[in-house]
């Protein structure tokens, strides 16, 4: 298995660090002629540190399948093309009119060779075409029984994604998904209104969440850390604001972070942020955000906030989640995301800060 | 061996009158008048797609840019898609089978003169349709695919989609009509001893193309209905809450649409096989090897369809089963291009800006096939689809592959069509901008692809690396713009003041090439009787001078090209040729009901725009002109 | 008229087949029908037991449990196809006719055709009136959807083939139609036949198989 070999290599080349980052760019520069060249030094350098998309640098068994299956056929791909275009570029070097030469000879087939490349493109692809069917089949077996069970969905323009409890309860969070290393997950992927796309490079390939239908997607993720990802499938307005994170933890730390989902919303101390909790429970927010332990428990479109401080980020992925962020999302939604659901209430400057403040408690 | 029939008596010397005016435009149903037409309109249409995609690649310059708005970002995507697979390639394809296509099988027009004048004009108005949006800022902004349930009503309330809906129904229905009539005209119009496998490569790439048109454009024509009655009518086919299923909208636009693809293809392998022999002064090599590779991806091109859906989840056995029909579609593209290379080895090769995109293509289609073939791996292809490793494909295959092939075709052809030389200087300026801005622009989106960036997204964050390539795409985009407005001068200036050309200004070898250019309104003053695949090359001296067309004895010259004797021409003056009139040939009136039906056609599916009462109207004046076109005068048939 | 002459009229062309370009032509726009037939009959199949609330075209099950009546009348239906199917043998008699040369005949041939086409069309206006009564419109589920599209569709191309028969019939009546025109007669034929084998296609799949 030649491609797996190569495969490997490619990916100890892309944990060299950033030296050697700089030192196979630069290498890649000079290559630059030949474009199937730079593929691979690129996907050598293209480490996930620069590029946090990559299809590159699988982290998950299933990313790690398909990858083997990319590199076969792009090491096939830049192989044949490099070919070709050495043969053109001699014949239209070697073959170009000169004054006085005869007029070329009337050839108009041979046999042999015509059957030799009907061959050989059918012999690349039955080497391409097997390892697909087997990938294919691979990929898409059916979760084992231990597998955590995760409910996604996809919303215009966020994900919710809800971790089925043994009691019967979900517990309910937006657009960071998190998972234990080490253990097969299962992505049960349904949508709220049109096709969107879930779609995580390094964890695997995404799969489209249509209505109507409920797709899966099995991985185990391999390595601790923060994967980002977003929506794959154009889906309106803000599709391209429609990102997430996936965060795999140290299975302790997984089940550490799952308890603290399942409390309900911390109480508000402080009189501000009484009042700000007074302002989100009891006004409009209440008909679209849950957050539990508090009146605001029937709102079921819009992303659930009873944790919402212990996201990274808020509007899937878009801002940050910090007091000037929040405040600008609360103040005019569609101005950070354009159509966005959630309306602009026109809330005075005071309320919102208050609001953001009770926001800022729910950890 | 190729001579030709009794040659016509030659009576009185009446100066021919050339048929000019508007008027004279507006009524004709001259295949190359039409054909003409066409290149007018779908090159405008041309430089309108690709100033969109200037504006969507301005937008992507930099990260979290402000140029344009998601709102307009999503319609100029969509319309820059839109405008270039139906109103710039397919017709500027169409204008080349009107033209070339009845002088190569030795016709006098198409078999129905009047339903192809029809089918231009119902193409033009579609065209305007689809560009009044532009003015409203309501323009299409659901991709070219326009993804069910997105397009519904309760997600898509604007007018944006009903524009898409009824524009494509309009264009549709020109393509079927245009298609029923190429097929006819092939099969049956065909000169003496034009056999099946005596006809141009780009002929026969025209006739698979016209059969995939007539079959996907229906199942198109479907899809649309259903979506249509959906928005107008309140139907249920792609309402999930009522049970639909918008799966259902891929299965047929895919069903069309991966057909589509082969549609814009296709016949760019005929243009290539035509101008790599011409300049390689050599037969194509293994003419029925690439005809028949021609007929075989045509019929493959429909059991693919759900490649374009590997991450729908339809399952692993209907996964693998198109992810191996696709695979299998690459052998007979493979023996095309193998068949090129080998045409090319040992000829002596000249370099005209025709042939230079041809050879370029070969490049840089191969680049879009193999990128084909790596998400034909269905796994693989669910890291790439959706992003601008897809992108970077449909750009090799549509730009490097369509694009180049049409450039190439233009300079070969217009010739024939104008007269008249394009100015060659401007030539290889478009070609090398061209070459190298569709590299620049198309090559590193493989890779923004392979490293995570979506397509159809308006904007993209800082810090995911999409930059470097981005900014260098758009700079790229920018050099393919320089080109195309040197293309859009050469053309313009070229048709009115270029080097005026000869019968057979290339030495080339198919029958278009035995008349002056342009042909005279008749084409073939006597119609040849064809003996070999190559008319002009192989036997008698009749067609490769030139079919004589003039009243006296025309001069003859020895044409030469790039230093080499390619044989003598005829080279009648203008005022010398004879009128169909002199040569007692009788050619179809000129009709004004053609662009009166195509109006009245457009203005129907316009009408859901409107009132019921509109589309009443509509299709009381569709029913009357279809019986005055039934019992026109002049014109047998209906 | 010289064989240059001859080449320019497609109604004297010898064409490189020998069959006519129009028949021709009418055969590759038939393709054409077959696939948008196909993909309207592709989407009813697809739909078939997927509405969420009733009217159904079979007494069944829905998917909540609910008993769900069937609203297809098969015996009303037979008599309109067994009608349709008579159009097509008049259609038969009506093109012989033309082609011996019997006009008059001819006339009444293909007016009778139209006829029984209108009365397809009576039975169908009667079909769907009474199902709108019944509760069943485009909007009401995917049943009403597909099956008002679908023959819908079909009887709009009787319709056009109602009138297209009349015509004929008339330019017959009037001396119009000499066996030299039967061609004329054969095309229009040659849809009729089409548009009844379609329902031969689509009564059995709508209508009888539940």
């Amino acid at each position: 298995m030649m491609s797996r070999v190569e495969a490997v290599r490619v990916r100890s080349a892309r944990e060299r660090g950033p030296a050697a980052t700089i030192v196979s760019r630069l290498r890649s520069l000079a290559v630059r002629a030949v474009p199937g060249l730079l593929t691979l030094a690129l996907a050598a350098c293209g480490g996930a540190e620069t590029f946090p998309q990559t299809t590159f640098a699988p982290k998950s068994d299933y990313a790690i399948q398909i990858d083997h299956l990319q590199m076969l056929t792009i090491y096939l791909g830049v192989g044949v093309g490099v070919a070709i275009f050495c043969i053109l570029a001699f014949i239209l070097l070697r073959f170009r009119h000169r004054p006085g030469a005869p007029e070329p000879k009337h050839v108009h087939g041979n046999a042999t060779l015509e059957v030799a490349w009907t061959l050989i493109p059918a012999v690349l692809l039955a080497i391409i075409a097997v390892p697909t069917v087997r990938t294919i089949f691979a990929t898409q077996a059916p979760p084992p029984a231990d597998a955590l069970e995760i409910d996604v969905r996809g919303f215009q323009w966020w994900w919710q994604f809800g971790y089925p409890q043994p009691n019967g309860d979900t517990i309910f969070t937006a657009n960071e998904i998190h998972v234990p290393v080490g253990r097969p997950v299962v992505l049960k992927l349904r949508s709220a209104d049109v096709i969107h796309s879930f779609w995580i490079p390094q964890m695997g390939g995404k799969r489209d969440v249509v209505p109507g239908r409920t797709n899966e997607i099995v991985f185990t993720p391999l390595e601790e850390g923060v994967y980002l990802g977003q929506c794959a499938e154009f889906c309106g307005s803000s599709h391209a604001l429609m990102k997430m994170r996936l965060v795999a933890h140290k299975p302790a730390d997984f089940q550490k972070w799952l308890a603290h989902q399942a409390q309900p919303a911390a109480e508000p101390t402080d009189s501000a942020v009484m009042v700000g909790k007074k302002l989100v429970t009891a006004g409009a927010c209440a008909g679209c955000h849950t957050i539990d332990g508090t009146s605001a428990s029937f709102g079921k479109t819009a992303p659930n906030l009873t944790h919402v401080a212990s996201r990274t980020t808020i509007a899937a992925g878009v801002l940050a989640n910090n007091a000037r962020d929040l405040t600008a999302w609360i103040h005019d939604p569609q101005s950070v995301k354009p159509d966005a659901r959630m309306p602009n209430l026109g809330l005075k400057p005071d309320e919102i800060r208050y609001i953001v403040a009770y926001l800022q408690t729910l950890y | 061996m190729a001579t030709t029939t009794a040659t016509a008596a030659i009576p009185a010397p009446a100066v021919a009158q050339p048929k000019t005016g508007l008027w004279s435009w507006i009524t004709t149903v001259d295949h190359k008048r039409i054909g003409i037409l066409y290149f007018w309109t779908s090159l405008s249409f041309f430089l309108i797609a690709g100033l969109e995609a200037l504006l969507v690649r301005t937008q992507l310059i930099r990260p979290d840019n402000h140029f344009l708005s998601a709102n307009w970002y999503n319609q100029l995507f969509t319309m820059h898609a839109v405008t270039m697979i139906f109103l710039a390639l397919m017709p500027l394809m169409a204008a080349f089978f009107n033209y070339v296509v009845p002088l190569q099988i030795g016709a006098r027009d198409v078999a129905f003169p009047r339903l192809n004048a029809l089918s231009y004009w119902i193409y033009l108005f579609g065209g305007l349709f689809l560009t009044i949006p532009i003015f409203l800022g309501k323009m299409p902004d659901g991709g070219w695919f326009n993804y069910a349930n997105l397009s519904e009503p309760a997600f898509s309330p604007g007018l944006n989609i009903d524009f898409y809906v009824l524009g494509l129904q309009i264009l549709g229905l020109s393509s079927i009509i245009s298609s029923i009539n190429f097929i006819v005209t092939i099969i049956n119009m065909r000169a003496p001893g034009m056999r099946l496998m005596r006809m141009a490569p780009f002929t026969w790439m025209t006739l698979i193309t016209a059969v995939m048109m007539a079959t996907a454009m229906a199942v198109l024509t479907i899809a649309l209905t259903e979506l249509m009655f959906d928005r107008f009518f309140g139907a249920a086919f792609f309402d999930v809450s009522r049970g639909g299923d918008p799966v259902l909208w891929q299965h047929l636009f895919w069903i069309f649409g991966h057909p589509e693809v082969y549609i814009l293809i296709l016949p760019i392998f005929g243009i290539i096989s035509e101008v790599i022999p011409t300049f390689s002064r050599k037969p194509l090599f293994g003419y029925n090897v690439v005809i028949f590779s021609g007929i075989l991806i045509g019929w493959l091109g429909w059991g693919v369809w759900s490649h374009h859906m590997f991450a729908v989840g339809l399952g692993p056995i209907a996964d693998s089963f198109f992810a191996v029909s696709t695979m299998l579609i690459a052998i007979p593209t493979g023996i095309k291009i193998f068949n090129w290379l080998a045409t090319l080895w040992g000829g002596s090769i000249r370099f005209t800006t025709a042939m230079m995109f041809a050879t370029a293509f070969i490049a840089t289609f191969t680049i879009g096939g193999i990128s084909g073939v790596m998400h034909a791996a269905a796994p693989a292809d669910l890291q790439q689809t959706d992003t601008y490793f897809v992108v970077a494909h449909i750009h090799y295959v549509f730009f490097g592959g369509t694009v180049m092939g049409l450039f190439a075709g233009i300079y070969y052809w217009f010739p024939k069509m104008f007269g008249r030389f394009l100015d060659e200087r401007l030539g290889q300026a478009h070609f090398w901008l061209t070459f190298i801005g569709m590299n620049i622009t198309f090559f590193p989106m493989h890779f923004l692809g392979l490293l995570g960036m979506p397509r159809r997204t308006f904007t993209y964050a800082d810090g995911l690396g999409f930059d470097t390539m981005n900014l260098i795409a758009t700079l790229g985009s920018y050099l393919i713009g320089l080109a195309t407005l040197i293309l859009a001068y050469n053309v313009v200036r070229s048709a009115r003041a270029g080097k005026r050309a000869p019968a057979n200004p290339w030495g080339a070898a198919m029958l278009e090439w035995a008349m002056p250019s342009p042909p005279p309104e008749y084409n073939f003053a006597t119609i040849p009787v064809v003996r070999s695949r190559m008319p002009l090359w192989e036997g008698s001296n009749v067609l490769a001078e030139g079919i004589p067309h003039g009243r006296e004895m025309e001069d003859t010259e020895e044409v030469t090209f790039a230093g080499a004797k390619l044989g003598k021409v005829s080279y009648p003056d203008d005022e010398n040729i004879m009128s169909a009139d002199d040569l007692g040939i009788h050619l179809p009136p000129p009709s004004v009901l053609p662009i009166l039906l195509a109006l009245a056609l457009s203005l129907f599916f316009a009408s859901f725009l409107g009132s019921h009462w509109l589309s009443l109207a509509a299709v009381i004046c569709v029913a009357l002109l279809v019986f005055a076109f039934a019992f026109e005068p002049g014109h047998s048939g209906h | 008229m010289d064989s240059a002459a001859r080449a320019a009229d497609p109604a004297h062309l010898d064409t490189s087949t020998g069959l006519d370009s129009r028949k021709m032509a009418f055969w590759t726009f038939i393709g054409s029908e077959c696939l948008l037939f196909g993909s309207l009959i592709a989407t009813y199949m697809a739909y078939k037991g997927a509405s969420v609330t009733g009217p159904c075209p079979h007494t069944t099950l829905l998917w909540n449990g609910q008993q769900c009546p069937g609203i297809l009348d098969i015996p009303l239906t037979s008599i309109s196809t067994f009608d349709l199917l008579m159009s097509s043998l008049m259609m038969v008699l009506g093109l012989a006719a033309v082609q011996r040369g019997n006009q008059k005949r001819a006339a009444i041939w293909l007016g009778m055709t139209a006829f029984l086409g209108a009365i397809f069309l009576g039975f169908q206006s009667y079909e769907f009136t009474t199902f709108w009564h019944e509760g069943l419109t485009l909007q009401t589920n995917l049943f009403g959807t597909t099956f008002y599209t679908l023959t819908g569709f079909h009887g709009a191309h009787v319709f056009v083939g109602v009138i297209y028969m009349t015509v004929l019939a008339v330019l017959a009546w009037r001396g119009k139609l000499g066996p030299e025109k039967s061609l004329n007669v054969e095309i229009g034929g040659l849809y009729w036949h089409f548009v009844d084998v379609i329902w031969v296609v689509i009564f059995p799949l709508v209508y009888l198989i539940p």
